[in-house]
């Protein structure tokens, strides 16, 4: 499998560590008064759809960058490559 | 200050850098080289830039290496480089460095992390297709990659009439086997 890096252009996935559901980012408050049920469901509940899928590799043999990667878990074909960390501050993350 | 009288050795364990020729192909250790990793603060991006010119350092962009006459660079991440001198005038690279940046960059001292080869010889592609999944065919010179060669990460820099490797010292000697493997194989 090919994975068209943001910044790098095609590389080999086995350059690639696949970490799992992009829905990770979006961590939980551990301050919250729920925090004890947000983080069952941030740890343990996962969408499985068969076809588009976003999901967190790290090009560990690469740059070292996060991405999140939408891969038709069907196909496998890969539509969309962005930099996890551009998708976080997107989202309101980082300090 | 007790006196230390210690011979230095490379990292391949020679007092001096080792030289192998392959066919076409000269392999040789590269010792005179000072490393150092700067990473931009964030929000300090504009203060780095502006440091590194003033002392000379090019910033490549992604996926390029930079030379200059003190100072090279190569990309290593998102506003991240690795810093490049000479080891005789710049050994303590990281206390040069320092006063240029302050605190908008972390710099973290490498050279003794690195082993660095320089094959020097024509159509090196036939070797490196061999090692690592890069496209080293259509790298031009001023390409630089990190990519894994025999399970090692290493950083492949494509130069005018050559290729440097570098990659972790203390598996010098395993990835210094497997280049002269390839060229054999290649040549």
């Amino acid at each position: 499998m090919i994975i068209p890096h943001p910044l790098l252009g095609p590389r080999d996935a086995q350059e690639f560590v696949y970490l799992g559901d992009a829905s990770l980012i979006d961590r939980p408050d551990g301050l919250a008064a729920d925090a004890a049920d947000r983080f069952h469901d941030y740890l343990y509940l996962r969408d499985n759809p068969a076809g588009l899928h976003r999901e967190l590799w790290y090009h560990e043999q690469g740059d070292r960058s996060w991405l999140v990667v939408t891969r038709n878990t069907l196909t496998h074909e890969i539509t969309q490559v962005e930099l996890a960390r551009d998708v976080a501050r997107a989202r309101g993350r980082g300090r | 200050m007790p006196e230390h009288r210690l011979a230095p050795l490379t990292a391949l364990g020679h007092p001096d850098p080792m030289v192998v020729t392959v066919g076409p192909v000269t392999l040789a250790e590269h010792t005179d080289i000072a490393l150092a990793s700067l990473a931009a603060r964030r929000g300090r991006e504009g203060d780095v830039a502006a440091a590194a010119q003033a002392i000379g350092l090019p910033l490549p962009g992604p996926g390029r290496h930079a030379a200059g006459p003190v100072w090279s660079a190569f990309w290593l991440g998102p506003d991240q480089w690795m810093v490049e001198a000479a080891f005789q005038t710049h050994e303590d690279i990281v206390a040069v460095l320092r006063p240029a940046f302050g605190t908008a960059a972390s710099i973290t001292e490498q050279t003794d992390a690195w082993v660095r080869f320089d094959l020097a010889g024509d159509d090196l592609a036939a070797a490196f297709e061999r090692l690592c999944a890069l496209d080293v065919r259509s790298m031009q010179p001023g390409d630089a990659s990190r990519t894994v060669i025999e399970h090692l990460g290493t950083f492949v820099i494509r130069g005018r009439g050559g290729i440097t490797v570098l990659g972790p010292r203390s598996a010098a000697r395993s990835l210094h086997h497997a280049l002269v493997t390839a060229l054999r194989s290649a040549f």
